[in-house]
């Protein structure tokens, strides 16, 4: 029985006597957040779902904005444990360097959750970490597109994210995996667009003028929906209908594309859901209440989203989100 | 006459640009393919015009900068900030005329306050227009509240994907900028004035040259050239990404200047020459693209192909093979 499990049937005891609230009830719990920043929409959103998320649960969620430093992270998380909070969720802005600071967050015997990032410690310094598996993403949007062409002859290009950024390798990876069984799929041709809309429409033109005019393309493959969203722009541009002409699969599942999927401009897209927080909590109601130890790694789902799934109600379920 | 118009083909940007080209056209045998659609050319060789606009039309306002012995790091985040105030302003719904004009105020408003900091406080312009550079990205993140600002006015896209005559809106843009400048600098003694602060800009001064209302002149223009480019840039994806419009664009403007000679060191200078340093850059990038080589070769064949540009330009070549741009003739 390690030190770990002690705890966490000392914490989950404590907390059946003083509250003997439901199980799952963490309302009154305070949590500290340490959030990267706001690089990006999806960045946005998960703050607000996450802030949604306590609300809903009558956390009460101090939030602390790293603008991209990790020193800034290691404070807030000081900070946190000075002000006695019954648990941290860090989003990681890098791998390495939380050694000292997690052990610290250990021996005040606060629970700590990673989101959406992966770190290099010793798994015993953190409760659990929740992401999304990017392969997976890769692979749903691949079956997507097998499934969708059902053994017709298809040629593919692929939009890449930055070169040597993790979702662009993990998301090729899982793409090229869904497809390896599949002869009638090829990709014929693959490039960066920066993860950008404008660098995606720059990358698509190109193709099209190196495909025949686009004649030879039966679908774009985008690492995230902003390229998808410029993708679809140079195809229209070239005179074709993007979601008939040419198919367009992408992940991430920004407000835009759903706009687009709505027109019948994109056909699927997978998402990257911006509520890491959510099982995160769930995690920590689970432990407090009988000492339940959450598996390591906990993976969000990759959900297929296509113009059968109501794009325009998701647009408005997100467009408020900070996307 | 002749053969002043013959040395002026032979310049090595030329060359250059015809030699990338011919590249492209080996790697991609219908590069020089050009067909007519929905009112508009079509091919590879117009998405270079149509991709180099931008940073040429940086290049036009950078190479005066540059010829004062000043540089312009702040560009790119000027586009970002242009960019985003005329798309929020048309969101807001005012007319595109005045989300224009305010995107142009705004450059002009930046170029001066940089031309303030090295004219007048007599701040070395890297560092004075490193802090706009910082800056401005940030101001364009606050004024998007970090969305996409996505937008549906008709006037604002048709900046960025129209067409005139057939030629895409940016690159007609472009080319009157270039004209207009060329005119501006060659046809009045302003040319004559640039070079000389930026060969000695205390002789300058002594000379009777009003160095300070010059600097301030030129970086206007730059602010001014960045903001259109914003604009276009924005129009173009039919959204402000200030997270990403014009990243990096700074440096492909300097490239593209010094690609057409114009020294770091300031004096002579050709706008001309820096528009088709921009076009060469835009024609490696089209080259790339559509050749099918992996990204992760991107980087190298662009740098490879730069180094071999800068080679033939170098003082060393032109000893080999004189064909440095002419000076211009002085009574001899």
């Amino acid at each position: 029985m390690n030190i770990i499990t002690k705890l966490a049937l000392a914490a989950g005891l404590a907390t059946a006597l003083s509250s003997g609230a439901l199980a799952q009830d963490i309302s009154g719990k305070v949590i500290g957040f340490s959030q990267i920043g706001s690089e990006s929409g999806w960045r946005a959103a998960e703050t607000s779902v996450t802030r949604q998320q306590a609300e809903e649960r009558g956390v009460d969620l101090k939030f602390a904005d790293a603008q991209q430093k990790q020193e800034n992270q290691i404070k807030a998380i000081r900070g946190f444990i000075a002000q006695g909070v019954d648990a941290i969720l860090v989003a990681p802005v890098v791998a390495t360097g939380w050694e000292d600071v997690l052990s610290e967050a250990k021996e005040a015997e606060i629970p700590v959750v990673l989101l959406d990032r992966g770190i290099d410690a010793p798994e015993d310094l953190y409760l659990t970490s929740v992401a999304s598996d990017q392969v997976l993403e890769g692979r749903v949007a691949g079956q997507w597109l097998v499934d969708e062409v059902a053994g017709e002859e298809c040629n593919v290009v692929e939009l890449q994210g930055t070169v040597g950024s993790s979702p662009a390798i993990n998301r090729k990876q899982g793409f090229e995996e869904a497809i390896a069984d599949a002869s009638n799929i090829t990709i014929a041709q693959s490039q960066t667009g920066d993860f950008t809309r404008s660098k995606g429409k720059e990358v698509m033109e190109a193709f099209l003028k190196s495909s025949n005019g686009g004649a030879d393309i039966c679908a774009v493959y985008a690492h995230n929906d902003d390229m998808a969203v410029g993708a679809i722009q140079a195809i229209k541009d070239a005179g074709l209908a993007p979601g008939e002409d040419i198919l367009v699969v992408s992940i991430d599942a920004v407000p835009d594309i759903f706009t687009a999927i709505a027109a019948g401009e994109a056909n699927a897209t997978v998402e990257l859901t911006p509520n890491m927080a959510g099982p995160a909590f769930d995690a920590l109601a689970a432990y407090w209440a009988d000492g339940t130890m959450p598996e390591k790694f906990i993976i969000t789902e990759s959900k297929l989203y296509t113009a059968a799934d109501d794009p325009q109600g998701e647009y408005e379920r997100r467009k408020d989100l900070g996307y | 006459m002749t053969r002043r118009i013959l040395s002026r083909l032979a310049n090595p940007q030329l060359l250059a640009l015809v030699g990338v080209l011919l590249i492209n056209w080996l790697l991609f045998p219908n590069f020089f393919r050009i067909t007519w659609q929905d009112g508009r050319l079509f091919g590879s060789l117009i998405d270079v015009l149509n991709r180099g606009a931008p940073v040429a039309i940086l290049a036009i306002g950078m190479v005066g900068v540059i010829a004062t012995k000043g540089v312009d790091l702040s560009v790119g985040a000027v586009m970002a900030m242009a960019g985003a105030v005329a798309a929020t302003l048309v969101v807001a719904g005012y007319p595109a005329p005045v989300a224009v004009a305010a995107a142009l105020a705004v450059g002009l408003a930046c170029g001066l306050w940089n031309g303030f900091l090295v004219a007048v406080l007599d701040i070395q312009p890297i560092v004075a227009t490193l802090v706009l550079m910082v800056a401005g990205r940030g101001i364009a993140q606050l004024i998007t509240e970090g969305f996409i600002v996505t937008f549906t006015d008709p006037v604002l896209i048709f900046i960025g994907t129209g067409s005139f005559l057939g030629f895409p809106m940016a690159a007609v843009i472009a080319l009157a900028l270039l004209v207009l400048v060329t005119l501006l600098v060659r046809k009045t003694a302003l040319g004559l004035f640039i070079e000389a602060v930026g060969v000695n800009r205390a002789a300058a001064s002594l000379a009777g040259i009003r160095s300070r209302m010059l600097l301030l002149y030129v970086y206007g223009l730059s602010g001014v050239c960045a903001a259109i480019a914003g604009i276009i840039v924005a129009g173009d994806i039919r959204g402000a990404d200030a997270n990403n419009a014009g990243l990096w664009l700074e440096l492909d403007a300097i490239l593209a200047v010094v690609i057409g000679g114009t020294s770091l060191l300031g004096g002579r200078f050709s706008v001309p020459l820096a528009v088709l340093g921009a076009l060469i850059i835009q024609a490696m990038n089209t080259g790339i693209l559509v050749s099918g080589f992996p990204p992760e070769f991107n980087l190298i064949v662009k740098a490879a192909l730069i180094f071999l540009v800068l080679i033939i330009q170098s003082p060393l070549a032109s000893r080999i093979m004189p064909t440095r741009m002419p000076v211009r003739e002085t009574s001899k």
